[in-house]
């Protein structure tokens, strides 16, 4: 069972999202998984595929190829790497025409891809390498007080032909994860919907009304926080919640955490470590309960 | 869609060999087998919030041809790539594919957004789709984090020498 992988960090979380990152190393440090920083980085490719699905290509065969010089399996945070990751790992295996063509392009800079490596992202790992058993040995602080909702990233579902984990239409792996930590996980209308974030720039009036529904959704349910496990939906949900607030005269006061930051909750560690500091939404009154084990 | 759309199409404008051109592309393979059934449309979450932004609608303009129509369309744009359209499409459509073939066209055309050049050269130039604030990478040593990782620019130019697009906005910066 590999415990050793890659981090592949992305861009979002180096750029604005520290907290996930911080989180994510202690929680995995905790649970025995040794990371090995990439030795060269670029960008997974994804955000370009919009106007050239050959340069996304080439630029997540890139991260492949560096991989496999390596000899380890990459684990992400952001579900956008690991999706696009994947998806070409498939194609460039599945498709020899395909796959000649890139490496022509890699050519140019020495490198090959081979197709030995695997991507995973970080809830992956988390079930099928460490296990939900060795996570819930590792809680010494049942979080039974909180009651929370969780939002998956739509690139770790969908598409199905070519992610292949999980159910997309009715995602369990982040509910057992939370439920694992002892929190409740609530259900609530249209949970496996689109956090609106590859929108921004485009239209942010539209992302922005795609967030909020969300918002909407998780607030009837009282949920006493979101739980995500990617930087850009946390991104529309955690530092765009005020924004949204003015703009569509709503109140939420919903705090957004990180997974690893729950978990690292239930592990014992303090909301200083998991970098509680860099969230936007105020996070005291739960903080303020969990540390009181009041329910 | 555009107000464009709303003229009465002419025959002149549609290109029949425009379906071909798409179903020969990574993604696109599959445009022809589209019945018109709305599932994409009334499953997307884009859809729910903009008044002018219908996957069926411009799976059915790709179909007839209408390709200029299409690639000058700004709601091409709206797509958020969530996928919802191509996992539940019953003819098995990748829907947001397609989208992503039309926005590659257009962009081979010089038609793109903003946001995607400014990707596009900050990759080149830093390995990273952000440029990244030098403070942030100095604050990651007093967050505890070990450096970030080097990128290697001059080799992703290398790998993306021969990439059309890049030429396409090379030619834009003139």
């Amino acid at each position: 069972m590999a415990t050793k992988y890659l981090i592949f960090l992305g861009c979002a979380i180096p750029y604005r999202v520290s907290a996930y990152e911080i989180s994510a190393r202690k929680v995995l440090q905790k649970l025995g998984v040794e990371l090995v920083e990439m030795p060269e980085f670029n960008c997974c490719g994804l955000p370009l595929d919009p106007v050239s699905h050959e340069m996304m290509l080439i630029l997540a065969a890139r991260n492949l190829a560096l991989a496999e010089q390596k000899g380890l399996n990459i684990l992400t945070l952001c579900p956008g790497c690991a999706g696009t990751l994947k998806k070409v790992s498939k194609m460039l295996k599945e498709d020899k025409v395909l796959r000649e063509e890139i490496n022509h392009h890699l050519k140019e800079s020495g490198l090959e891809f081979k197709g030995t490596t695997e991507a995973k992202h970080l809830m992956q790992v988390l079930i099928e390498d460490v296990g939900i058993e060795k996570i819930k040995d590792s809680i010494v602080k049942p979080l039974t007080m909180l009651k929370v909702a969780e939002h998956n990233g739509c690139h770790i579902l969908r598409p199905k032909e070519f992610i292949g984990f999980d159910d997309p239409e009715d995602p369990k792996t982040l509910k057992t994860l939370i439920e694992a930590t002892g929190a409740k996980c609530l259900d609530y209308i249209d949970e496996t919907e689109c956090c609106g974030a590859p929108s921004v720039g485009v239209s942010d009036k539209v992302a922005l009304q795609l967030a909020r529904d969300k918002l909407n959704h998780i607030k009837m349910v009282d949920a006493q926080a979101l739980i995500t496990i990617c930087p850009f939906c946390h991104i529309m949900y955690d530092t765009n919640e005020l924004r949204i607030e003015r703009m569509f005269n709503e109140t939420y006061g919903i705090p957004v955490l990180h997974y690893p930051q729950l978990l690292g909750l239930a592990m014992g560690m303090s909301p200083e470590e998991l970098a509680f500091s860099e969230l936007r939404v105020d996070t005291s009154k739960i903080i303020k309960q969990v540390m009181e084990g009041a329910s | 869609m555009t107000e464009k759309t709303k003229d009465p199409i002419k025959s002149s404008e549609m290109d029949p060999k425009f379906k071909y051109e798409i179903s020969k592309m990574h993604g696109g393979e599959k445009l022809l087998r589209c019945f018109q059934c709305g599932t994409c449309t009334s499953d997307c979450p884009v859809a729910r919030f903009s008044e002018t932004y219908r996957p069926r609608q411009i799976i059915r303009m790709a179909q007839l041809g209408l390709k200029e129509r299409l690639l000058k369309s700004d709601t091409l744009w709206l797509c958020a790539s969530c996928f919802t359209c191509t996992d539940r499409c019953p003819q098995g459509v990748e829907v947001a594919s397609v989208i992503r073939v039309l926005r590659n066209l257009a962009a081979e055309k010089g038609i793109v957004p903003q946001v995607f050049k400014d990707q596009a050269s900050s990759i080149l130039e830093s390995g990273y789709a952000y440029r990244i604030p030098e403070l942030r990478v100095k604050k990651r040593e007093s967050l505890g984090l070990p450096p970030l990782p080097k990128s290697n620019p001059e080799s992703i130019r290398k790998s993306l020498a021969r990439v059309k697009f890049l030429k396409v906005i090379e030619k834009q910066g003139e």
